[in-house]
């Protein structure tokens, strides 16, 4: 056997002696998702157990290194463990904004210090984080950005305001991106990671168009942030966040509902089969949805080894994004009077008609469609023009 | 396997990509276009491929090929596309010589020696109507003598006239609509009672309707079993699918760069027009559409080199997608050149004659999604 079928071999042995049943089974909804964090509530021993054994095997954050956390995995191995896992359906052990963006983050620009302290935080589900980026006047053009932290020598002041702060509320600690210089835009940000429960900081959750609130206002009211607690250097905290909104857009394109090729005409054939032109349109779609993975699975191959364009993951966001609005309005054609039904049991307390409303965000949050065009436009085809 | 090309492919594409703008570009398409050649194609240059081991790629290490697989003949198809290159290649070259793979070894080395030296050219013989419909196969083939006797019609035989011989799909039991009970035979150009009319097709390339009045064959004509045709049949269908779109890959690519290149020279209202956003969102959404085709059709290449029980809906799939975004390239290739992309003169308006005569080829982007859905249980 090569190494790579031995590694496969043992990572399956070692899946199915420690997943507990109960994790390999789909999760309902997102209270049956691990976040971690200080507050976390697990809802079962199953959940606990298996986020404790996935810890201690470094399996939270497969490829990160062991000393920060992690199993140390190749590209090539991470790759068969998931593979491993989605076969006997385990669940995520742990989802985290921390292993999805602020660790890559942190492995590329952090200190060796704060590499062990924070990366091995997130990886034992221990602090849950909270991005803050988007300001009410600093959407798409992010660089506009106003929070504002006045240096006092070994700390700095900040004030102002953040929104569209995903899960504020529940969030440990926040990474932040504050300006330090007024008079340069690019280069007069830094990028802060300061504890949610400092005098000053306040969340005031958004509800909307789902009738949920994932996503919150985030307010900064003379919040102190010693000076040890910047990412890079100060003033180049953007370069930081462009690196981090790269993983931003690789994880939201991801996002196809299944986050796999299976498709959903089968169960709705009931349906399909009395409307032509309704199973076309989902035929095209199941195209579009094999496509796309095999073009995430093809992007990833040649991201981990360097060969993909670095604003690719634009071209992916933007392409993922579309697709699951596409799917989502699929969902709600097929499911017909009682997909529209927002309360009841029978829908599920309305939980296509939430989805598909949320999924409205996703060309959205992490850089819209227009801007994701624009990327793609200039870096990758090198259109001419500012 | 990952989805990226290993060192040996990357090779095999240098070397494709190298040979096809040297000995085969665009130019030489319209030279024998111009000349009105009765093959659409030149033979020289289909020694050329043979030189260069090209014909041989998929035919076994065993029978004198390079024993390939789908994927580096996918390599050499793309190239074709973007040059426009006319050759048997995706016909002979790809779908026949999978058909005679699994024919016994006289079968085999009957033939596969022409097509190794460049010298025979095979034509498949399916499509009895407009639309892409095998399983609607009618033509009949009778018992007779120690053989069959074949009766019926085919058409869209691609490079038919100029084929040594055919590979025709007939019934030898059951009925139209059934997979059961089609058997292939390989029919020699010269059988008495064959018949055939060469069109030309709006790509320039030549097309044959075929008739066969009672053409006797022995039984070593079949190509696998008789009255099992389905099996040999889907796999040479499958090659042809997965070759066609590997070669709208290339056609799109070709047809999106050279478009690509007008937005950045083409100058109106004092700026180059590719400074607008209308036609930057626009020409972003077609990178992505063809980076998704490329995607799809070497993930089905590879599932198929593999002998994946997923091959097939892996196929189908690629070759909607790939039908789809070489469309949408050459579309938008026209409509971004503007007047100069209506002329002759000028090679965009070949890449979408080309583009509609391989959306056709084997079946289309809207038969395969169909079969996406059926595969995918609805």
């Amino acid at each position: 056997m090569s190494d790579l079928e031995t590694f496969r071999a043992e990572a399956r042995a070692w899946l199915e002696e420690n997943c507990p049943a109960e994790m390999r089974t789909p999760a309902k909804g997102d209270e049956d998702v691990c976040w971690g964090g200080r507050n976390f509530v697990f809802q079962s021993e199953a959940q606990k157990l298996w986020l404790e054994r996935c810890v201690a095997k470094g399996y939270t954050v497969p490829d990160w290194p062991k000393a920060y956390g992690g199993a140390g995995l190749t590209p090539q191995e991470t790759k068969i463990l998931r593979q491993e896992m989605a076969k006997l359906g385990c669940r995520s052990p742990l989802n985290s904004f921390g292993i999805w963006m602020l660790g890559p983050a942190l492995l590329k620009f952090g200190t060796e210090e704060q590499k062990v302290h924070y990366m091995g935080q997130i990886a034992r589900g221990e602090i849950r984080w909270c991005q803050g980026y988007s300001e009410p006047g600093s959407g798409s053009d992010l660089v506009s950005m106003q929070t504002f932290g006045e240096d006092k020598g070994d700390h700095w002041v900040v004030n102002g305001q953040k929104i569209w702060t995903s899960y504020a509320d529940k969030a440990d600690w926040i990474f932040c991106l504050v300006r330090t210089d007024k008079t340069n835009k690019y280069q007069g940000i830094s990028f802060l990671l300061f504890d949610m429960e400092t005098p000053g900081v306040s969340t005031k959750p958004i509800k909307l168009i789902s009738g949920n609130s994932p996503f919150c206002e985030t307010f900064f009211d003379n919040v102190v942030v010693p000076k040890h607690q910047i990412v890079g250097e100060v003033n180049r905290g953007w370069d930081v966040a462009k690196y981090l909104l790269g993983h931003e857009r690789e994880m939201i394109s991801g996002m196809g509902g299944d986050g796999g090729v299976t498709s959903i005409g089968a169960a709705m054939k009931a349906t399909l089969s009395q409307e032509p032109v309704l199973r076309a349109q989902m035929a095209l779609f199941d195209v579009d949805n094999l496509t796309f993975r095999a073009h995430g699975e093809r992007f990833m191959d040649e991201w981990k080894t360097g060969k993909a364009h670095p604003a690719y993951s634009n071209l992916m966001k933007y392409v993922g994004t579309e697709l699951n609005k596409k799917r989502n309005e699929l969902v709600m054609s097929i499911g017909g009077s009682q997909a529209l039904e927002w309360e009841s049991e029978r829908a599920n307390g309305g939980s296509k008609a939430r989805n598909w409303l949320r999924t409205k965000a996703n060309s959205i949050e992490g850089g819209t469609s227009e801007v994701m065009l624009n990327v793609v436009s200039k870096r990758i085809l090198e259109m001419p023009g500012g | 396997m990952a989805m990226t090309l290993n060192d040996d492919q990357n090779m095999l594409r240098d070397t494709a990509r190298d040979f096809m703008a040297s000995e085969a570009p665009v130019t030489h398409f319209r030279k024998f276009r111009d000349m009105g050649c009765k093959d659409g194609f030149s033979h020289g240059l289909w020694k050329q491929f043979a030189e260069i081991g090209f014909t041989g790629v998929l035919i076994p290490e065993a029978d004198g090929g390079m024993g390939m697989g789908q994927i580096e003949a996918g390599i050499v198809l793309e190239e074709i596309g973007r040059n426009l290159a006319p050759s048997p290649f995706l016909t002979t070259s790809v779908a026949a010589v999978e058909a005679l793979k699994l024919a016994d070894k006289a079968m085999r080395d009957r033939w596969f020696p022409g097509i190794l030296a460049g010298e025979t050219v095979i034509g498949i013989a399916i499509e009895e109507g407009v639309k892409h419909r095998p399983e609607q196969i009618a033509c009949v083939a009778e018992r007779s003598g120690n053989g069959f006797k074949l009766t019926g019609q085919k058409q869209f035989v691609v490079q038919g006239a100029s084929s040594d011989m055919l590979i025709v799909a007939a019934r030898t039991a059951g009925a139209a609509g059934e997979t059961d009970g089609l058997t292939l035979f390989a029919v020699d150009k010269d059988a008495a009672g064959l018949s055939m009319e060469a069109v030309r097709l709006v790509d320039s390339a030549v097309a044959a309707h075929v008739q066969l009045d009672g053409v006797q064959l022995d039984a070593d004509a079949v190509i696998g079993e008789v009255d099992g045709g389905w099996a040999v049949l889907s796999k040479m269908l499958d090659a042809g699918r997965v070759g066609a779109a590997a070669e709208m890959v290339g056609v799109g690519a070709g047809a999106m760069d050279m478009t690509f290149e007008y937005l950045k020279t083409r100058k109106q209202f004092d700026r180059v027009i590719g400074e607008f956003q209308a036609l930057q969102h626009r020409a972003a959404h077609l990178y992505g559409e063809m980076e998704g085709a490329r995607s799809i059709v070497l993930k089905a290449q590879s599932l198929m080199d593999e002998g994946h029980a997923k091959a097939e809906l892996y196929v189908a799939a690629a070759k909607a997608k790939a039908g789809l975004a070489c469309n949408l390239a050459v579309r938008e290739g026209v409509q971004m050149h503007g007047g100069i992309g209506m002329t002759d003169e000028y090679d965009i308006g070949l890449y979408m004659k080309r583009d509609r005569s391989l959306n056709e080829f084997f079946g289309d982007a809207y038969y395969h999604a169909d079969r996406v859905a059926t595969m995918n249980g609805y």
